[in-house]
């Protein structure tokens, strides 16, 4: 029979790979999407590092096992950080849209090159 | 009265005030607004409240640094627990001689710069001050803390600020660059928060103290997990830092963001370095056990190569500014090889060098712009245009910029080359590094002999009116800009002036640096340290828990 932690860290693993193969995508819809699950897989793997528990108190109580506080607060941390920052990324890939007229994250298409730019 | 309450708070709050001052005004002047209306957020906007209140806060943060880099400096190790919880179940600030130090450089560059940017940057798009602000808040907070968790809010902190200020002015070119930049950073977030796991995992601690007691006492089986995450944190920093092969981002970017923000970046690079010699030295250092010196094999080769692509970018740059930025690159280089030899004597060329590098390419990133501004269409590019209106001036700092950059006698550059050099030479790598630094200075040179005789001497015949001195040319513009970009050379050229001062700030604050076991009483106390008996890592399933004083300790704390 599988463990826990088997199944946790295949899914873990599953849902990064997934993440990692989006984030190599040319458009920035799919990088966006792959830096959530990216996000999502390390959240549960700091959730991981303390453990994985059952028939534990979340907080330190005057009897009986106690499951380690500490990760849940750091995943806590990173949950708030990754939420803003994909905001950000959203709000940054429709204005590099709007700017460069296409949502290939080079700016412009492949095999293309824009008028405007400059050969710098 | 209120003067003995103002020297009681600053004797005993002053270390965090670098973190909590930039946040304030920062917050303030959100809330003042930008003048800019959303109708025409695109105009230009002349912000002079918010100008003044930006300035002397970045004065005032100077200060503050300086102050506490002068206690650090006379030997004090400074610790505020955060909260009043103490370390090792708290977060701490710790101020020790390389913090200072960083701080320092952090502000004293900070002045310039805004100083810069409030000739005319600042008006042409929203909230530069604020976002200036919080990119001071988190250079400072992760210069500062002493716990790596925290070390990660700040960074994320830094770099939320920095993704808005490279956008900064607008235009595709930036927001190609700045979608690769923000992309590229929240990968890096994301492996900073799995090395970060996996290294709570094993030692249960991230405080950088206890790490560096607890990660010695590892059995030889989980060290191995510990050296992976330890790897993972230097593919992190090293982005940060830009080595190879993680370079790539970095000209890109630079180059397209505005002068004052590039200048600011300079600074980024190095809280990659500043982050590796506090983890991968200060925790992962000698005394670390079976995960002893776990990045020595790979930082030294790495930096080199990245020294040797920086200048080959610089020499191949068809701009000024990307020859700037892969001069950046380049510098990195130097300082992480210096790192690398993993001795006292190197690391303190290092971080003189370090310091010399950072003043002396936000500098360069200014002239650049004060250079392109007056090319007329070419801008920085290097081709034959239109002759600069200042040749003189402009020229001779640029001259003074490249023999510094480049590392020609009595420039700070020279001196800090050559205690690289001289450090390096008991090293069995020596002939490595050696060739490196003078091949690699040597090739700056003519990459920046060949910039400056393209700029300054390649030129078409003067337009027949001065029309190119248009609208940015104001006479403020031309006064102020060239003044604070004056300021920033002439900070380096004091390097050199006071070079013996700093090298034995430098010297006491690698020693410093080495004394793991000093740093580790001044933040964990005599009995929080070596001698503390706790549950950690936590693995639980090992019997019952036993409060110390159950039901009655419950009140103590919230």
């Amino acid at each position: 029979m599988m463990s826990l932690e088997f199944l946790v860290a295949s899914g873990i693993g599953f849902v990064s790979a997934t993440g990692i193969y989006l984030i190599l995508r040319g458009r920035t819809w799919p990088v966006v999407l792959g830096l959530s699950l990216l996000g999502y897989a390390v959240n549960v793997f700091i959730f991981a590092m303390g453990r994985l528990w059952q028939d534990a108190a979340p907080i330190l109580s005057a009897g009986g096992r106690v499951a380690d506080p500490l990760p849940q607060a750091l995943v806590l941390t990173a949950i708030v950080i990754g939420f803003a920052t994909t905001g950000f990324v959203i709000e940054m890939a429709l204005r590099s849209r709007h700017e460069t007229g296409t949502d290939h994250v080079d700016g412009q298409e492949a095999g293309k090159t824009p008028e405007t730019r400059d050969r710098a | 009265m209120i003067t003995e309450f103002l020297s009681t708070f600053f004797s005993a709050h002053l270390p965090v005030l670098p973190v909590l001052l930039p946040l304030f005004t920062a917050v303030v002047l959100l809330l003042m607004g930008d003048g800019a209306s959303a109708a025409d957020s695109h105009q230009q906007v002349r912000p002079t409240k918010q100008r003044l209140l930006s300035m002397a806060s970045v004065v005032l943060g100077a200060v503050f640094a300086w102050r506490l880099m002068t206690d650090a400096d006379a030997g004090a190790l400074t610790v505020y627990p955060l909260g009043g919880w103490q370390a090792p179940f708290g977060i701490v600030l710790v101020v020790d001689r390389l913090s200072a130090m960083m701080l320092a450089l952090t502000w004293t560059i900070a002045v310039p710069v805004l100083w810069y940017a409030t000739a005319h940057w600042d008006g042409r798009g929203r909230h530069f001050h604020a976002l200036f602000h919080f990119q001071l808040m988190g250079l400072s907070g992760a210069f500062i803390t002493g716990d790596l968790f925290n070390l990660f809010v700040f960074f994320e902190i830094l770099l939320i600020a920095s993704y808005v200020l490279l956008v900064h002015g607008h235009g595709a070119e930036r927001f190609k660059a700045g979608v690769h930049y923000v992309v590229l950073n929240l990968a890096a977030s994301a492996l900073f928060l799995i090395g970060l796991a996996i290294i709570y995992g094993l030692t249960g601690t991230l405080n950088m103290a206890d790490l560096a007691l607890r990660v010695a006492k590892l059995d030889a089986e989980e060290a191995v997990l510990l050296k992976i995450g330890a790897m993972v944190l230097l593919v992190v920093f090293g982005l940060k830092a830009a080595i190879v092969p993680l370079y790539m981002w970095l000209p890109g970017a630079y180059a397209v963001a505005s002068a004052p923000v590039a200048a600011l970046f300079a600074i980024m690079t190095k809280v990659g370095v500043y982050s590796i010699i506090r983890v991968h030295v200060g925790i992962f250092g000698e005394g670390a056990g079976h995960a002893a010196l776990v990045v020595e094999p790979w930082l030294l080769p790495v930096a080199l190569v990245t020294s040797v692509m920086g200048v080959l970018g610089a020499l191949a740059a068809h701009s000024l500014a990307r020859l700037a930025a892969y001069l950046t690159v380049a510098s990195v280089g130097l300082v992480l090889a210096s790192v690398g030899l993993f001795t006292t004597a190197a690391l303190s060329a290092a971080l003189y060098y370090m310091v010399h590098s950072t003043l002396v390419v936000a500098a360069l990133f200014l002239l650049v712009e004060l250079i392109a501004s007056q090319r007329g269409d070419a801008k920085d590019k290097l081709l034959p245009a239109i002759p600069v209106a200042q040749p003189i001036t402009l020229g001779l700092m640029t001259l003074l910029a490249a023999a510094s950059v480049a590392g020609l006698p009595p420039l700070p550059g020279f001196l800090g080359k050559l205690m690289i050099l001289q450090s390096a030479s008991s090293s069995s790598a020596h002939i490595w590094v050696w060739s490196v630094v003078l091949g690699a200075g040597f090739l700056t040179l003519i990459g920046l002999a060949r910039a400056g005789s393209m700029v300054f001497w390649n030129v078409l015949p003067a337009p027949p009116s001065p029309t190119a001195a248009s609208s940015p040319d104001s006479p403020s513009f031309n006064t102020r800009t060239m003044a604070a970009t004056l300021g920033l050379l002439a900070l380096g050229l004091m390097l050199a002036v006071g070079a013996s001062p700093m090298k034995r700030y430098t010297d006491a604050a690698a020693a410093q640096l080495a004394d793991t076991s000093a740093y580790a009483d001044a933040v964990l106390g005599p009995l929080g340290g070596a001698a503390a008996e706790t549950t950690r890592p936590y693995r639980g399933g090992e019997g019952e828990v036993i409060l110390p004083n159950a039901g009655s300790g419950s009140g103590d704390k919230p």
